[in-house]
């Protein structure tokens, strides 16, 4: 941290960094929010949307010019549908989690989305509890499976209706989730290591 | 056992890999065949798994930096650009003009390295083993401009967050124009032993097809996408660090099989040079490190950003809680995306043409596996 050299240019600026091209009431404070300093979204899409699903979708923000919703969790994939049929949002970039251990609902999901003739990007964000099983989105994107099964590898979040939901980086009987906040950083499975790789983990 | 099962008509399950010199590193594929046909496959991949993303978390933001070179190795310059450029947007900085136009000329630098690389792999895959020699040899000239200006040749760490650490060497402009003027040649060189070889034709016409609505219903992006038809390019559709003030084409083609993302492929190398040239003429003079603080600390939120990675869509997605540390960073690689279209084209295929279709992804292993 401290032994990265920094070059002559970045001299050692007023307290609040890079608060120069903000706006000043988010970041004068010495302390910025503790929750993301949203703005609220409105657009076409976003009335067509609202028509559609009504109460289902809680919020629609703007955060850094990048537009996102917080919908249900049973809504997503409606939505996710909804998007692609009639909006033209026909390219699912990426599904990916969060863990909030200390929340009740503690993943929050991502589906990124892009629309090739619109050429805009939203996301789709959606709070799940651990064990709840949240519809997959392989009925409506084909890249969704892997993706998926990288979720459930990593978070071990479960997709009802997946067709294959198995790990994929890491090996079959592996245990834990490694990017579960309670994971460590050097922690392994050490039974597996022990009898597949026939080593001590040594940790 | 039964004397039948030699005129059995069962399948035959083949392993291909993990160590087979034509998966491009540790991808196993389980392939199922009827005879010489490819009834199925299935991708065993995470042999290279390091868990970047974990690491991420335990690291400032600083400090992953260089890892992020790591995953796309072949492409270290763009992974950096892509993580710098998605740690600006949550600080809501830009890198200076200067350094913008630096990072352009290096990262189409890093798209010529990566194409070359994949050239010469890919040919040989083939059996055409002279491209392999040509190729490595010009992109050594590639990795001498990488080393004179940051001293690394493959996992460079060339750029950082908020614009540059190193200023720009003396002959730096001389060098890449002198490079251009070189390469472009070569290019043509390539083609004439390639392009219309009857060999190298048979082997990639029709092979491996994968269609626009297939590409977007697998989010494949990039060359494969192009190939397709397809004329989406970030760099054109949501420019950044400058990429709108530089004139250039969008390369594409019709059918989507291999030997269209090579034609693709070999006009992108093109491309690359036309960007080049621009940048270097029109290097701004100026700051080359943007208004970020010591200590790196955005407010708590969360950004996408992507960038056209010489393999397609890179994007990363990070959440921050203002700490020092990344929240949660979530790399999105194109080619574990890509990496997953591959059962869709050789199913019907030929065994012979597996492996020309995975040279046709140009995947790099520490990408799908992070």
């Amino acid at each position: 941290m401290a032994d990265e050299p920094k070059p002559e240019g970045a001299e050692p600026v007023a307290k609040p960094p890079a608060a120069a091209a903000k706006p000043p009431a988010a970041h004068a404070p010495p302390k910025p929010p503790p929750t993301m300093a949203t703005t609220p979204w409105e657009s076409d899409l976003t009335k067509l949307l609202k028509d559609r699903f009504g109460d289902q979708i809680l919020e629609f923000a703007s955060y850094l010019g990048q537009n996102f919703l917080v919908s249900k969790p049973e809504a997503a994939i409606p939505i996710l549908e909804f998007l692609k049929l009639e909006a033209d949002f026909d390219y699912l970039v990426d599904i990916t989690a969060a863990d909030y251990p200390k929340r009740p609902e503690r993943f929050d999901l991502f589906y990124i989305l892009y629309s090739f003739g619109r050429n805009e990007r939203i996301r789709i964000k959606t709070a799940v509890a651990d064990g709840a099983k949240p519809a997959t989105a392989t009925t409506v994107h084909a890249t969704a499976n892997w993706l998926e099964r990288e979720v459930f590898d990593m978070f071990g979040i479960q997709f009802e209706g997946h067709p294959d939901m198995r790990r994929i980086l890491l090996p079959d009987e592996w245990e834990g989730f490694p990017l579960r906040k309670e994971y460590g950083l050097i922690q392994q499975d050490d039974r597996w290591v022990r009898e597949n790789l026939n080593i001590e983990s040594g940790q | 056992m039964p004397e039948a099962t030699f005129l059995d008509s069962t399948e035959l399950v083949l392993n291909m890999g993990p160590q087979h010199p034509s998966t491009h590193g540790v991808l196993r594929v389980i392939l199922k065949l009827d005879g010489e046909k490819v009834m199925g496959t299935e991708c065993i991949i995470g042999y290279l798994h390091r868990g970047v993303e974990k690491i991420a978390e335990n690291r400032t933001y600083v400090m992953f930096n260089p890892y992020v070179d790591r995953m796309d190795y072949v492409a270290a310059v763009s992974n950096g650009l892509g993580y710098c450029l998605a740690i600006e947007k949550l600080l809501n900085v830009e890198a200076p003009p200067r350094a913008q136009a630096a990072r352009v000329i290096l990262t189409e630098l890093n798209r010529i390295a990566s194409h070359l690389l994949w050239l010469g792999t890919h040919a040989l895959d083939i059996g055409a083993i002279t491209p392999v020699f040509y190729c490595f040899r010009e992109r050594e000239e590639v990795l001498k401009i990488f080393e004179n200006y940051c001293g690394a040749r493959l996992t460079t760490h060339a750029f950082r967050i908020g614009g540059l650490v190193y200023e720009l060497y003396d002959g730096f402009e001389q060098e890449c124009r002198a490079f251009c003027d070189m390469f472009l040649p070569k290019v043509d060189e390539y083609e004439e032993l390639l392009t219309n070889n009857r060999i190298w034709v048979s082997r990639l016409k029709g092979i491996g097809i994968l269609s626009a609505e297939e590409c977007k219903d697998y989010g494949v992006t990039g060359p494969v996408l192009r190939a397709a038809g397809v004329k989406w390019d970030l760099r054109k559709a949501m420019p950044y660090s400058g990429y709108e003030q530089y004139d250039f084409d969008i390369p594409t083609a019709q059918n989507g099989d291999t030997y269209d993302r090579y034609t693709v492929r070999m006009e992108e190398m093109r491309q690359s040079v036309r960007i080049i040239r621009q940048a270097v003429d029109k290097i701004p003079s100026g700051p080359i490190m943007g208004k970020v603080g010591k200590v790196v600390k955005p407010p708590t939120g969360e950004a996408y950003v992507s960038i056209e990675a010489p393999k397609g869509e890179l994007g990363y997605f990070v959440v921050s809680d203002n700490s020092t540390q990344p929240y949660r960073v979530r790399v999105r690689p194109p080619s574990f995306i890509n990496l997953q279209a591959l059962d869709r084209m050789v199913r019907g295929g030929l065994v012979a043409d597996v492996v020309a279709i995975i040279g046709t992804l140009d995947i790099v292993l520490g990408e799908v596996d992070r």
